[in-house]
């Protein structure tokens, strides 16, 4: 197989990956954006003689409860949709503010070089030695629980992952001959910066921030479902998954239907990065 | 030479430790919230509260918290547990044997499963395994230890349940054990009867631990052996007509290797920090459970020591993997 017929397929490969991962993060977004007109239910409310019922598929199910209910009685369609809410606010929020953190460190190690660039070098190094989960929990120890400890946490955590990339990618594009072309016409350095490199590591910055609202949707539903994110009765992905696991046995589709969810939307953002990288990057580099 | 490179990084785990010690003893103790609060009975009076405090130092300045802490950590007393109301290293000592035996047994798994992937694609390489291989691997990438831990509670102890989805062993078995190394005791003893116990409710957690780092090795391995394989010494084998198979097991397979050992250390930490996740999602009885107890119970003296536990893991972990990576590569040796 030629290069060139191996790069074609992989950019066509990319287009159906950026069609297919962007349906599944439009639906989520749009799901997330209009839970309350879209779910069927208050996902709070309770109704206890209908607990544990099964899905529309399964024997014994209440057409009212379409996916069934949780102990509670709880409508579990409308505690996934809510769940989204939660998934999708932690997930652009932490993502943008830890793209935004690490980004500017990238570029600014990247660029200045010296002894800004060694520290910055080295904190990423140091604090990608320590296992995420771990730091995260013990992050969240420290601030307290919360929807905001949780989207603090996952930018104290990941702002490495862009760091490190744009780092890397801001040395590469300031030995490019438009940057020469720049410092010969007499454009201060912060011009240079600012008009000249961040527009060409934007694509691989927006790859990476859909990749990184994948970990981030990750990251809620551990934190929720050890108890650590926002309180237990409102719905949360990981919740549900908690609460599933302790009635697997009498209740499987309590704790499958949010593992779906996060499976599906996981792979969506991964799938979507993976095409946006092959379809952004116009020289195809890998 | 090697005692002296052994004796220096000794040497440097002492102020790392002691850096993770401070840092974690003051970011605890900056936070609002009072440590005891959840110790205080409804009614408890102010004064009883002050002695609390007292007992448990909380009304010192930090400073000296921490130096009491530290002569005290010195001595091996790492305080008592707020909510367990037990010493914190016997609380330590009885966990810490079930997640070294699940962490390393999710290491043995990675490794084989890794290597084999590894091979395989470097063997059929350009044809449909190695398609395959790399659909296998991306996956693992993409989905975390802590959802496959629960894909595999659906589907193997569920849907069809053929393995036990919590504990270390069947709680109906009241068996003896001399130490808390439940697997080694039994493999060391020749005690089989209870082999299969042991490992079904080991498989699920250790493997779900396992894929993620399955992948890492599976990748960087296939990379490294598709390098090595362009080396002038393979073809050299190649000449001497020795078969892909060998070429890539025995001449290929050591240099390729000193790569995926240097990465795998950082990725066995990652493990490691994993089984907070895997033993809660299989209520198997390690340190990692107790972590998240200890977290959600703002129980100070345990948190730290285990963060500790933690830390002191990961260092060895680093100096172990800086040594194979030494032995493997004799470049880095004769420096």
């Amino acid at each position: 197989m030629s290069d060139r017929h191996r790069a074609d397929r992989k950019f066509r490969g990319g287009r159906l990956r950026v069609l297919i991962g962007g349906s599944i993060v439009l639906l989520l977004i749009l799901s997330a954006a209009f839970a309350p007109w879209i779910a069927p239910h208050d996902p709070l409310e309770q109704d206890l003689i209908s607990g544990l019922l099964p899905p529309f598929w399964a024997d014994g199910h209440n057409s009212v409860f379409l996916l069934g209910t949780d102990s509670l009685g709880r409508d579990l369609l409308s505690r996934l949709i809510y769940g989204a809410r939660v998934a999708v606010l932690v997930a652009i929020i932490a993502a943008v503010l830890a793209a935004l953190l690490g980004t500017v460190l990238g570029l600014l190690a990247g660029y200045f070089g010296g002894a800004l660039d060694t520290i910055i070098a080295r904190m990423v190094d140091v604090w990608m030695a320590f296992p995420p989960v771990l730091l995260s929990i013990v992050l969240v120890a420290v601030i307290g629980t919360g929807l905001h400890a949780v989207i603090i946490a996952i930018v104290v955590i990941d702002w490495t992952r862009f760091c490190r990339v744009i780092r890397a990618e801001t040395l590469v594009q300031r030995e490019q001959e438009y940057i020469t072309s720049a410092v010969t016409i007499g454009l201060g350095r912060w011009k240079i910066l600012w008009q000249e490199i961040l527009p060409n590591v934007f694509p691989l910055l927006i790859t990476l921030l859909t990749l990184e609202m994948g970990i981030a949707i990750i990251v809620e539903a551990i934190l929720s479902f050890v108890g650590l994110s926002v309180s237990s009765d409102q719905a949360t992905w990981g919740g549900l998954i908690q609460e599933g696991r302790q009635y697997v046995h009498q209740a499987w589709w309590v704790m499958t239907l949010p593992v779906g969810c996060i499976i599906v939307a996981v792979l969506g953002f991964n799938a979507l990065g993976d095409g946006l990288r092959s379809q952004l990057d116009p020289i195809m580099k890998r | 030479m090697a005692a002296q490179f052994l004796l220096r990084r000794l040497l440097l785990i002492l102020p790392t430790l002691l850096g993770v010690s401070v840092i974690v003893f003051v970011l605890l103790r900056v936070v609002p919230g009072n440590p005891i609060s959840m110790m205080i009975p409804p009614g408890a009076t102010q004064a009883d509260i002050d002695h609390l405090q007292q007992l448990y130092g909380f009304d010192k300045p930090i400073v000296e918290q921490y130096l009491i802490w530290f002569r005290e950590v010195m001595q091996g007393n790492l305080g008592t547990s707020i909510s367990l109301r037990q010493d914190v290293v016997e609380l330590i000592v009885s966990r810490l044997p079930a997640t070294l035996e699940l962490a390393f047994a999710a290491l043995i798994v990675a490794v084989i499963i890794g290597i084999l992937l590894a091979l395989a694609g470097a063997y059929w390489q350009g044809r449909w395994p190695e398609t395959l291989v790399d659909g296998v691997t991306g996956l693992n990438q993409a989905i975390p230890d802590f959802l496959w831990g629960l894909i595999f509670i659906l589907i193997l102890g569920v849907v069809w349940p053929i393995l036990p989805i919590s504990g270390r062993i069947d709680p109906h078995l009241s068996v003896e054990f001399m130490s808390q190394f439940y697997l080694t005791e039994s493999i060391l003893a020749g005690n089989f009867e209870l082999l299969p116990v042991l490992f079904s409710h080991m498989v699920l957690p250790a493997v779900a631990l396992a894929l993620p780092l399955t992948a890492v090795i599976a990748r960087t391995l296939k990379a490294s052996l598709r390098e090595t394989m362009t080396q002038d010494y393979i073809l050299l084998a190649q000449i001497k007509g020795f078969g892909t198979w060998r070429i890539l097991l025995v001449e290929a397979m050591r240099n390729a290797l000193i790569p995926t050992v240097a990465l795998s250390g950082v990725q066995f930490n990652f493990l490691l920090g994993g089984t907070v996740l895997i033993e809660q999602i299989f209520s198997y009885p390690g340190i990692g459970n107790m972590a998240i107890g200890a977290v959600i119970d703002r129980d100070l003296p345990l948190i730290q020591g285990l963060i500790i536990t933690f830390a002191i893991m990961f260092t060895m972990i680093n100096l172990l993997v800086d040594m194979s990576y030494r032995i493997l590569n004799p470049r880095v040796r004769d420096e």
